[in-house]
């Protein structure tokens, strides 16, 4: 909502300077945005009088102008405008004045020229070169009263406007009286409402005029007048400025005087021909299925039976809070104005004006709501204007259709609930004032203020509404800092999120770097990692609007938001990169609600690198993506196997299932080249993904301490020939059965001519340990027959001579 | 015969021990000189075949010999040892300013670092973290929290809704904001409440330098008798100075949310200019962090609570906005873009 400053000052005395009052209103809850001033960069421009105006004598479009600023000279300038005449008031800009070139809309500085052989000292401005509107085709004409020659331009046209950004709930706001109000309210100055008196020369206007209101739930009060004799011409300069200021384009005096209006009270005003209105009988209606109606700006709309309608007894004439007919306009050749000022149903105005992409000052008006009270005033008050303004006749009266009379609201608020709600108690005194500012009526009883909402707050129901008028006014400075008193609830535990913070912290401890990726992707990019099959049954959700193509499926997969980030980063390094994510996928269900399943993927790529961080030749591979996802089960103490597996995406013979207590909690391989280059990835790149839910019952709460044995361990090393195909995981649980093995480790893996064709030679350091005893030799031999025993049977394993 | 022969072992001892250079060579000359295999072991074991009187002397002369040898082998390898050090402090003399070895690089996203931090003020006043779903219906993101369908009050929020879902309240979109936790949650529990609601949400915004489509956010809740707008203030204080610094300042205005009554909006003094003015706040002195308010009576009568007993605050605030005020951040699309020459400096 803009609000010239010079508008404002009609109904309140503006004490405060502007950036101080816009801070109040600000505080107040009206904020403000920011402050434009016009004129702020008018300084070489001030107020001239043409005395002269000839041909130029090389150029047929062309004029030399002689303007007279009060000065000992007068000036020639050389004008291309078409509007020009002696006598004139204009904007005179100085050489070296900073204008907006007409054509390029950047501010130049004003040098002198020649135009065709004539120089030319300064300029006479167009509305465009000073910025106040897009007008060029002619220059500014000024006809204030108080423009004088040589006063600068700013103290005749140049105004603050202050930018609000009004929110629903002060749909009052929307009207430069509505914040007039505040603002007298908060400096402690009196409004002066606008003048309503009206001269009504005309007959009456019941008997020439009627409505009927066929639906009353959509349409609240309707009020019809008439002015006659009218003539359409352009309104008052101090009009058009204003309205320039607040944002809206002169048109004519009607137009401009409904527009002044609606922005000055907040309601919206249609003007009709009244002669085009069959039988200047309104029906205010809801469409059929299927009517039709060629609206003002010539488009022809089709209605649904729930949208209102102006209806004359032919067919519509006009929808209802959203914008007039084509028919029924008032032109250059409307002697006489039916006005209608109306007021309708919030809920079904902001539909309708939506369902026909047909957004305006008005229908926003209406969808917030306005006061039924309103729609006389605003009548009297454009009808005033159109006599005074546009020559016309009134009417005397008004037809009003008020089915339901709105009653005045009316609030008992207990005196300690001010204190219950801002935690400071105001005094009677202070409270009182500050609402009979605003405009609410107070009746102090012992325990409680009876309080009449004024008709224009329709904001305020109840107490609460009542509480925060007072703190509005006594400032909520006043409020002190309390610091947070009262019962501590007891705790309330979340396994899940604890469980996947800890294995947040304990991938980054291992060296991974979070991402954050977005969830909405597209069916292509998902079935790169899920098979067709499973998006098939599972359908992911869809975004019925989305804000960009490609991003309009929920996925039920991460590993393709980590490989797209992966990739998108590959292009800047080709060193080794270690990204991972912990977010939720949306798996349909038959339920209301879909799943919403916590994952980690990480994805892992690249070369190692050398002492100085350069990359080498040695890439990473599978064991490094196995140590991040060993690291995490191991620190959280889930025991977990490898076991080989076959996934879609991930390539065979190089990938795994992570197995806890033979359940499958998640899977770790290499990404398939096929899908890799998918992503527009051209290196190996390995991926875990495990999910935080399925691990969740595997993880004890807190570690427990193994004995640590005082005696010491002997260690010797095993060469273990298997099959190529035995896991060396088999391998080492054999050994690892035995009582008195500590730990086994592999240290090497060989297959070559040493060895049978195959086979390959496990090298496996055995770590023997009593912890009750020091163990001999006797003891280890008996232990590794023992275990090479068992490797025979169990594994087909034999110990390499 | 004995005598003899220990003196000439410790000749030989003592001349063998000079030429010792390093660590290796000390150890061949310890298994040569008192080695199992040495003359002044042997010495030693066959002084059981000697007559007492003789083994007494020459049992003492190779035992102090032992000793001495002992004691110059302690000596040579403290020797050695000091010379390997000033070796390493000349000749093994390196260039400190050479970069250091690659260490991995695990970082925290900065969101996550900063929504941590959020948390963390909260859990400091007794609040405990709750989550929810994303997915949400229409009746716990606005219908619950007093914004109706076809209420201007919806303008303020653009959604993104899901396909196939149903009509009105079983409607399903993606939660605007992480209030619908908060509803959630008290429909299952009773005053006194504390909680904090973080997560994702989405607007259906275009993207640009200050707008993001999916933002974390963190909602707080509380509720219990006796508490007041000052309360509001004073927790919301203890969040400032915990992410802005123990300077901070905090201010309220009057704003607009349906579901608290009254509503404000908060501001901290800027911490880069100390309230002067400068670009970060635009010359106000001033940022607004967040939007608050104490809980819309409806809204507790609907929950089974007597507003009239007992009384909420609720606030609202974006961990990216936050974590752009904090770290000096341009343009919040930084944060998804995942670029690792951002997300490193964190």
């Amino acid at each position: 909502m803009r609000v010239p400053i010079k508008w404002l000052s009609e109904y309140v005395t503006v004490v405060l300077p502007v950036k101080e009052m816009a801070q109040r209103l600000t505080m107040a809850g009206l904020e403000v945005t920011s402050i434009e001033r016009t004129g702020d960069d008018w300084e070489d421009v001030v107020i001239g009088h043409v005395v002269e105006v000839q041909k130029h004598p090389d150029a047929d479009r062309l004029t030399l102008v002689t303007v007279d600023i009060g000065g000992d000279e007068n000036f020639e300038v050389v004008c291309g405008a078409g509007n020009v005449a002696k006598g004139q008031n204009i904007a005179y800009a100085k050489l070296g004045a900073r204008l907006i070139d007409a054509r390029t809309g950047e501010k130049k500085k004003l040098k002198k020229a020649k135009i065709r052989g004539v120089v030319s000292r300064g300029m006479v401005c167009s509305e465009r070169e000073l910025g106040l509107s897009d007008e060029h085709e002619g220059i500014l004409v000024i006809t204030s009263a108080i423009a004088e020659r040589g006063k600068p331009l700013a103290e005749v046209l140049g105004d603050t406007v202050l930018d609000i950004d009004m929110k629903p709930n002060r749909a009052d706001g929307l009207s430069v009286v509505g914040v007039a109000r505040d603002v007298a309210a908060l400096t402690g100055e009196t409004l002066r409402e606008p003048d309503f008196e009206l001269e009504a020369a005309g007959e009456p206007v019941v008997g020439r005029a009627r409505v009927e209101i066929n639906d009353p739930d959509l349409c609240s009060r309707f009020t019809l007048a008439i002015i006659e004799d009218i003539r359409i011409g352009p309104s008052p300069a101090w009009m058009q400025e204003v309205l320039l200021g607040a944002g809206m384009r002169p048109i004519n005096n009607v137009v401009d005087i409904t527009n002044y209006v609606m922005l000055e009270l907040g309601q919206p005003i249609h003007a009709f021909d009244y002669n085009t209105v069959a039988e200047h009988h309104i029906i205010v209606r809801r469409a059929e299925d299927g009517e039709k109606l060629t609206t003002l700006d010539g488009k022809e709309r089709v209605f649904t039976s729930e949208q209102l309608l102006i209806t004359d007894p032919t067919g519509p004439i006009a929808v209802a809070g959203v914008m007039g007919g084509l028919a029924t306009e008032v032109t250059d050749k409307t002697k006489t104005i039916l006005l209608e000022v109306a007021n309708f149903n919030p809920v079904n105005i902001r539909r309708t004006a939506m369902a026909l992409k047909l957004p305006s000052e008005a229908s926003r008006r209406f969808a917030w709501g306005i006061a039924p009270e309103l729609a006389p005033m605003a009548s009297r008050r454009v009808t005033k204007f159109l006599v005074e303004l546009a020559g016309g006749k009134a009417g005397e009266g008004l037809v009003d259709a008020y089915p339901v009379i709105s009653a005045p609201v009316h609030v008992s608020l207990a005196r300690k609930r001010i204190a219950q709600v801002l935690g400071v108690d105001p005094s009677e005194e202070k409270v009182v004032k500050s609402l009979e500012a605003l405009g609410f009526t107070v009746e102090s009883k012992t325990d409680r203020f009876e309080i009449g909402v004024p008709y224009w707050r329709r904001d305020v129901l109840g107490p609460d509404d009542i509480v925060e008028e007072v703190a509005r006014m006594v400032g909520y400075e006043t409020i002190p800092a309390a610091p947070l008193a009262g019962r501590v609830p007891p705790g309330v535990p979340q396994p899940i999120r604890e469980l996947r913070e800890r294995a947040r912290d304990i991938l980054v401890g291992a060296g991974m770097q979070e991402v954050i990726t977005y969830p909405l992707t597209s069916l292509e990019v998902l079935g790169r990692v899920v098979e067709a099959e499973v998006l098939e049954k599972a359908a992911p959700l869809t975004v019925v609007n989305p804000l960009n193509v490609g991003q309009e499926r929920m996925r039920t997969s991460l590993r393709a938001s980590l490989l797209e980030t992966l990739a998108r980063n590959l292009r800047l390094t080709k060193e080794c990169i270690a990204l991972f994510e912990t977010a939720r996928v949306y798996m349909p269900t038959s339920g209301a609600l879909p799943n919403e399943e916590e994952h980690i993927v990480g994805v892992v790529t690249g070369s190692r690198l050398d002492r100085f961080g350069n990359p080498t030749d040695e890439n990473i591979d599978f064991y490094d993506a196995k140590a991040y996802a060993a690291r995490l089960l191991e620190r959280l103490s889930v025991e977990a196997s490898f076991v080989a597996h076959e996934e879609y995406g991930l390539l065979s013979g190089r990938t795994a299932r992570i197995d806890v207590s033979d359940k499958c909690v998640g899977v770790i391989g290499q990404v398939h080249p096929r899908t890799v280059k998918e992503f527009g990835i051209e290196k190996d790149v390995y991926l875990f993904e495990i999910r935080i839910a399925d691990l969740l019952d595997h993880v004890p709460p807190v570690a427990t301490m193994k004995a640590i044995s005082k005696y010491p361990a002997v260690v010797e090393d095993l060469a273990i020939v298997v099959d190529r195909a035995e896991p060396a995981a088999s391998v080492l649980a054999e050994i690892e059965g035995h009582p008195l093995v500590a730990s086994a480790q592999v240290f090497d893996e060989y297959a070559g001519s040493q060895v049978p064709e195959g086979r390959k030679s496990l090298a496996i350091s055995v770590s023997y340990q009593a912890p009750d005893r020091t163990l001999t030799d006797k003891d280890v031999a008996k232990a590794r027959d023992k275990i090479v025993a068992r490797l025979r049977a169990n594994c087909a394993a034999e110990l390499r001579s | 015969m004995s005598v003899l022969t220990i003196e000439e072992i410790r000749a030989k001892a003592r001349a063998g021990l000079t030429e010792v250079r390093n660590d290796a060579e000390l150890e061949t000359w310890r298994v040569a000189v008192m080695g199992r295999k040495s003359p002044l072991m042997s010495v030693l074991r066959s002084l059981g075949e000697l007559g007492p009187e003789e083994r007494k002397e020459a049992g003492g002369a190779a035992n102090l010999l032992k000793t001495e040898l002992d004691q110059a082998l302690t000596e040579k390898r403290e020797t050695l040892g000091r010379a390997r050090i000033e070796e390493t402090e000349t000749a093994g003399r390196i260039d400190v300013t050479l970069p250091a070895r690659p260490l991995p690089e695990g970082r925290l996203h900065p969101v996550t670092q900063t929504q941590r931090d959020i948390v963390d003020a909260f859990v400091a006043q007794g609040f405990s973290v709750i989550e929810g779903p994303e997915v949400e219906l229409d009746y716990y993101n606005f219908e619950a929290l007093r914004i109706p369908a076809d209420h201007p009050a919806r303008e303020l929020m653009d959604t993104f809704y899901i396909d196939g879902s149903g009509d009105t309240d079983s409607k399903l979109l993606l939660r605007t904001h992480t209030s619908p936790n908060q509803i959630r949650f008290m429909e299952n529990n009773d005053p006194p409440i504390r909680i904090i609601c973080p997560g994702r949400t989405y607007r259906n915004e275009a993207t640009d330098p200050s707008h993001e489509w999916m933002i974390t956010q963190t909602e707080v809740l509380a509720v219990d008798k006796g508490l007041t707008l000052a309360h509001l203030k004073g927790t919301l204080f203890e969040l400032a100075k915990h992410l802005f610094g123990r300077d901070r300042k905090v201010r309220f205005r009057c704003d607009f949310f349906r579901f608290v009554e009254p509503g404000v909006d908060m501001a901290i003094d800027c911490f880069l200019c100390d309230g002067q003015g400068c670009r970060t706040c635009k010359k106000e002195g001033w940022i607004e962090i967040l939007g608050a308010g104490m809980v819309h009576r409806e809204i507790l009568a609907n929950m089974g609570y007597d507003p009239d007993i007992f009384t909420g605050f609720a606030a609202g605030l974006g961990v990216e906005r936050i974590a752009m005020l904090r770290y000096g951040v341009d343009d919040i699309r930084h944060f998804y873009e995942n670029d690792l020459r951002f997300l490193r400096q964190f």
